[in-house]
């Protein structure tokens, strides 16, 4: 069945077990909307220079937009800056790529568990919800940036 | 299930009228036949107003109101007899009530900014007030605020009980002397429900305010009776009540129309023009500014013709059997919440639901995979889904081809979403 391709089992794994959600302490925070759907995320950024000490999340939506975030906290916290960026750009990539794209070995090793949305990304209507945390991610890192609370 | 379906009456004989609409044979997802239930978003076309559409560009296409050649003046002809056809399905007094618009939402748009350049008595200033409801599509707000910012009149709400109907508790508070326009809608696009608009309507005459009245899911639903409704002005969509996109039409009473000032600009809305000043057609024109969407106008009222030809009260005698089947039917389903009227009556054929805690977005996926077409999110009425603490729903409606056997398959289709993520 084709749906099995979206719904993965690590997807609906992180769907039903989320990791890392909940508000914490963060230097900045954002929150992202789904203005189609209604997914929502509040989320937080903790630096301890380079390094990615926390990334906090609440808030509502589909099981694609709530195990991606929960993937993502996975991935990022205790990673540098520099391999987080290059983390948020291949998932980019990935979700971009309309289905077309089978990800290599180097991708496989960068995204981990984050590989299981490959199969979303050709359902253009679910890739946002998909991407909503990431995009929040990468918001409130410039705005912590920017704030120069990091190295 | 058969059993159930037993005793169903009012139907129409669907089996004929589903031949007039070619997509209702789609496929999808390796053979499942397509069963849509989002209606309420936008109907299917029949032949027949492809076919009008079609044989407008192919035989008639030309500028209206201009040329004196024979294609021009049969387009002219056609457009405005589908204005003659729109008027007379509402049952306005005068065809030059019947303002062709591109949709309700410019229709909607259309009525607040002639208020909101208007002189006295219809003046919207800051010590005025504007009322409508948290059930309203958000067409039916954002104008208001828009028009609640640039004059400084306070925009005021009905609420909604738990049961999804209009609290009216207060109706002579929130309506009252300084309300210079009360704007709602007739049929909930999200909750199905329908509004007792003529108490509002009562109370609005008596303190002499305007109403304007949402009619987008009423429309294609049900009679529609502008001097009967006595509203002020009506708007709705052509496309919801099987006619093209990109045609709306918004009523007016004449007098209204005559004394308010026009809001777009542009050729055909004018009688003279100097570089001084201009003058402007008398209306619809005057509301009508640049080349109008003449096909679409000819694909609506041929659109027209097919309900009336079925008959707008059979329409909703169907309708309402369609509905009353639906709504036990999906009571059986476990874990699911109706968002509205949770009975038959006063609801028109759209109904919301919730799934347990799964979320509407993966219901209409796993729905999507078995050929089934629902709307999910907040329906564009954000302030309804606020109010019952939900982020979304899942919204099927339903339409003169829709059959019991649909809404059984979307029964089955909910179990598999159960059995999916449970």
């Amino acid at each position: 069945m084709k749906l099995d391709s979206m719904y993965q089992e690590v997807i609906l794994d992180h769907y039903k077990h989320p990791h890392g959600r909940g508000l914490r302490d963060g230097d900045a925070e954002v929150h992202h909307v789904n203005p189609t759907c209604g997914d929502e995320i509040t989320l937080r950024v903790k630096y301890d220079g380079e390094t990615i000490a926390d990334v906090s999340y609440d808030g509502q939506g589909c099981s694609i937009s709530q195990a991606s975030a929960s993937v993502l906290n996975e991935l990022l916290v205790g990673k540098e800056l520099d391999q987080a960026r290059r983390i948020q750009e291949a998932f980019l990539e990935l979700m971009q790529s309309k289905g077309q794209l089978e990800p290599d070995d180097t991708m496989e090793d960068l995204l981990e568990d984050a590989v299981a949305f490959a199969g979303v990304s050709k359902y253009p209507a679910r890739v946002k919800c998909a991407l909503l945390s990431w995009m929040a991610w990468k918001d409130a890192t410039a705005q912590a940036l920017s704030e120069g609370k990091t190295a | 299930m058969t059993d159930a379906r037993q005793g169903l009456t009012g139907l129409l004989d669907t089996e004929a009228i589903r031949k007039d609409f070619p997509i209702l044979d789609r496929t999808v997802h390796d053979g499942k036949k397509i069963v849509y239930l989002d209606s309420a978003a936008t109907s299917q076309k029949p032949r027949q107003v492809l076919d009008a559409v079609n044989q407008y560009y192919e035989r008639h296409n030309a500028n209206v109101h201009r040329g004196v050649y024979t294609i021009a003046e049969e387009a002219t002809a056609l457009y405005e007899g589908a204005r003659d056809k729109v008027a007379a399905f509402i049952n306005a007094p005068s065809r030059n009530e019947v303002i062709f618009t591109k949709n309700a939402s410019e229709s909607l748009n259309l009525v607040a900014n002639m208020l909101g350049w208007a002189d006295e008595p219809y003046r919207v200033d800051s010590d005025t007030e504007i009322v409508t409801t948290e059930m309203e599509h958000h067409s039916n707000i954002v104008p208001w605020q828009l028009l609640s910012q640039r004059t400084g009149a306070k925009l005021k709400w009905f609420g909604i009980t738990d049961d999804g109907r209009l609290d009216l508790s207060d109706l002579d508070e929130i309506i009252n002397e300084k309300t210079k326009i009360v704007t709602l809608t007739l049929v909930s696009n999200i909750m199905g429900t329908i509004n007792p608009v003529e108490k509002i309507i009562r109370r609005a005459q008596q303190v002499g305010a305007l109403v304007c009245v949402d009619a987008s899911q009423a429309a294609p639903h049900m009679v529609l009776d502008v001097q009967a409704l006595q509203a002020d002005f009506v708007a709705f969509t052509g496309h919801k009540m099987v006619g093209p996109t990109g045609i709306g039409v918004l009523w007016g009473r004449q007098e209204l129309l005559e004394d308010l000032p026009p809001f777009l600009g542009g050729g055909e809305m004018i009688e003279t023009v100097s570089m001084h000043s201009s003058t402007y057609a008398p209306a619809p024109h005057k509301f009508e500014a640049g080349t109008p969407p003449i096909a679409q106008a000819v694909g609506l009222g041929a659109a027209v013709d097919y309900l009336s030809a079925i008959g707008m009260e059979n329409i909703h005698r169907h309708e309402q059997a369609i509905t009353a089947y639906a709504v036990k039917r999906l009571l059986e389903v476990p874990d699911l919440r109706i968002i509205g009227p949770a009975t038959a009556e006063d609801r028109g054929a759209t109904i919301s639901f919730t799934l347990g805690d799964i979320h509407p977005h993966d219901v209409g996926q796993v729905l999507d995979e078995l050929g089934i077409a629902v709307r999910v999110g907040h329906h564009c009425a954000r302030p309804v889904c606020l109010r019952y603490g939900i982020p979304a729903t899942t919204r099927a409606s339903f339409y003169l081809y829709s059959t019991p056997a649909e809404v059984d398959a979307l029964v089955d289709g909910l179990e598999h979403v159960r059995n999916f993520f449970g």
